[in-house]
């Protein structure tokens, strides 16, 4: 029995390296084998009928052969080119980290299907949000429950107590939240507020119109993305690249236009109480 | 690499088979191939192409102005007269200047950024030569800044980052359109580059 020559995949550009004088290596998770890696001949040139569905980020159905070494990509079509994530700054450097986190969290042929519908919803909804953090964050949460490290938000990882409302820590080599009594056990652990955890558990388990409502004021925002950059980078024992860039153009945004956000501290949502600390 | 050579052919043969075959786009063959000519090519040809690929890394620096690569403190575009300050072509790396000259459709300066913003490889504006262009805009003879980096993800970021940062200048910044290539056919052209070529579309007459 001899593998098909050819197999058709349905695709999301991760990233791309060149090779030779016009072709490129590129990146792709996809939805029937996770993540692979094909050449793409010719691409540089700007005649190429492929060029459009290697470019970063690029939603599409491939036709791709198999080659002695790395497999060939023959043809395809575009599903969603998804162009604010690449016309758009802010928009841009948000999807090169969701990019760069899916590609470290696996390795290639290792199918997830799961994972595959985490990325296209999270671009999909990219393209569009103007809560783009939130957005960052269920991603992160998503992408962590998928991979297998499911934070633990209701016991403390090491006593299994029950938390309670108040300021505990979180450990990312627990993988969880510690009671306060606990805390002093893990030297990296950090304290999290009661309403990051709220909104933590929001993402885990509640439904993303429901988070939607939910009004995150700056400094929760900024703790949320502190507690979980440091979980993963933990977990992959490496700096996420792009996220310096994520938080340049952040601060750049910020500094030209005032920032859109709803009025502060007015509306009740779940999660917009005690003080975080 | 390729130590097919090395038992099969003398040492001085194989040490140029395997240089040769470290250059981009020479294959194992191509190696073998331009070893074996520059073998039999008469010795004046051979002392020719050696001094040139010497004198290459000796002579060439950065222009101190452009950062092309140049033979002398400033590069021959930077220095000729005839050449327009007021307008200032972004490119992403030296190479990229040959084709702009070509069209001899524009008189102006270029400046070299020597990369583009790569988060992935966590190349940002810092890594790239972003302060050398702003330091040039400082004085007022500057009046555009064309935006010639590549028409991908980081091309794309690169522009709209220095677009964000020139914006406080007060100067036309301007972007190489994104459209159809001469010669091509509408039935082969993919969705991003047609919705491009249909965005800047432009009047006739």
């Amino acid at each position: 029995m001899t593998p098909p020559r050819s197999y058709r995949a349905e695709a999301i550009v991760l990233r791309r390296t060149e090779l030779g004088e016009a072709d490129r290596v590129v990146t792709f998770f996809t939805a029937e084998y996770g993540k692979l890696k094909a050449v793409a001949k010719g691409v540089r040139k700007p005649k190429s009928k492929l060029a459009g569905l290697v470019e970063l980020f690029t939603h599409s159905t491939l036709q791709i052969a198999r080659g002695r070494g790395l497999d060939v990509l023959s043809q395809g079509e575009v599903i969603h080119p998804f162009l604010p994530l690449k016309t758009d700054l802010a928009r841009s450097s948000c999807a090169f980290y969701v990019a760069e986190l899916v590609s470290r969290f696996t390795v290639e042929h290792q199918e997830n299907v799961d994972l595959f519908d985490i990325l296209l919803g999270t671009m999909v909804e990219l393209c569009e949000t103007r809560k783009s953090d939130l957005l960052l964050r269920r991603f992160e949460m998503q992408l962590l429950q998928c991979m297998g490290y499911r934070p633990n938000l209701y016991h403390c990882t090491a006593c299994n107590a029950q938390l309670k409302p108040t300021t505990n820590a979180f450990s990312p080599s627990g993988g969880g939240v510690l009671c306060p009594a606990c805390a002093g056990a893990d030297p990296a652990a950090r304290g999290i507020s009661v309403n990051s955890i709220k909104v933590l558990r929001l993402l885990q388990d509640g439904d993303w119109a429901t988070a939607l409502r939910v009004n995150i004021e700056e400094h929760l925002a900024g703790e949320l993305e502190h507690v979980l950059r440091v979980y993963v980078e933990y977990l992959l024992e490496r700096r996420v690249q792009s996220a310096t860039w994520m938080d340049k153009v952040r601060s750049e945004v910020r500094k030209a236009v005032p920032p859109d956000l709803p009025q502060p501290s007015q509306g009740k949502g779940r999660a917009d109480t005690a003080a975080a600390h | 690499m390729s130590n097919v050579s090395s038992t099969s052919t003398a040492e001085p043969v194989a040490r140029l088979i395997a240089a040769l075959h470290r250059l981009p786009g020479v294959g194992p063959k191509s190696a073998q191939r331009l070893a074996y000519y520059l073998l039999q090519a008469d010795q004046q040809q051979v002392t020719e192409l050696a001094e040139a690929i010497t004198l290459l890394k000796q002579q060439i620096t950065l222009c101190s102005t452009c950062l092309n690569i140049s033979d002398a403190e400033t590069c021959v575009i930077c220095r000729d007269p005839k050449r327009d300050v007021a307008q200032i072509c972004v490119v992403e790396k030296p190479m990229d200047i040959l084709p702009l000259e070509r069209t001899k459709a524009f008189k102006g300066l270029y400046h070299v950024l020597h990369g583009t913003i790569a988060p992935s490889e966590g190349i940002g504006p810092d890594q790239i030569k972003i302060k050398e262009l702003l330091a040039r805009l400082q004085d007022s003879t500057v009046r555009e800044v064309i935006l010639a980096t590549n028409p991908n993800v980081e091309g794309e970021a690169t522009a709209l980052y220095l677009q964000r940062i020139m914006s406080p200048f007060g100067i036309r910044i301007t972007r190489l359109a994104r459209g159809l290539p001469f010669g091509a056919d509408l039935e082969y052209t993919d969705e991003v580059t047609l919705t491009g070529a249909l965005e800047g579309r432009q009047q006739l007459g």
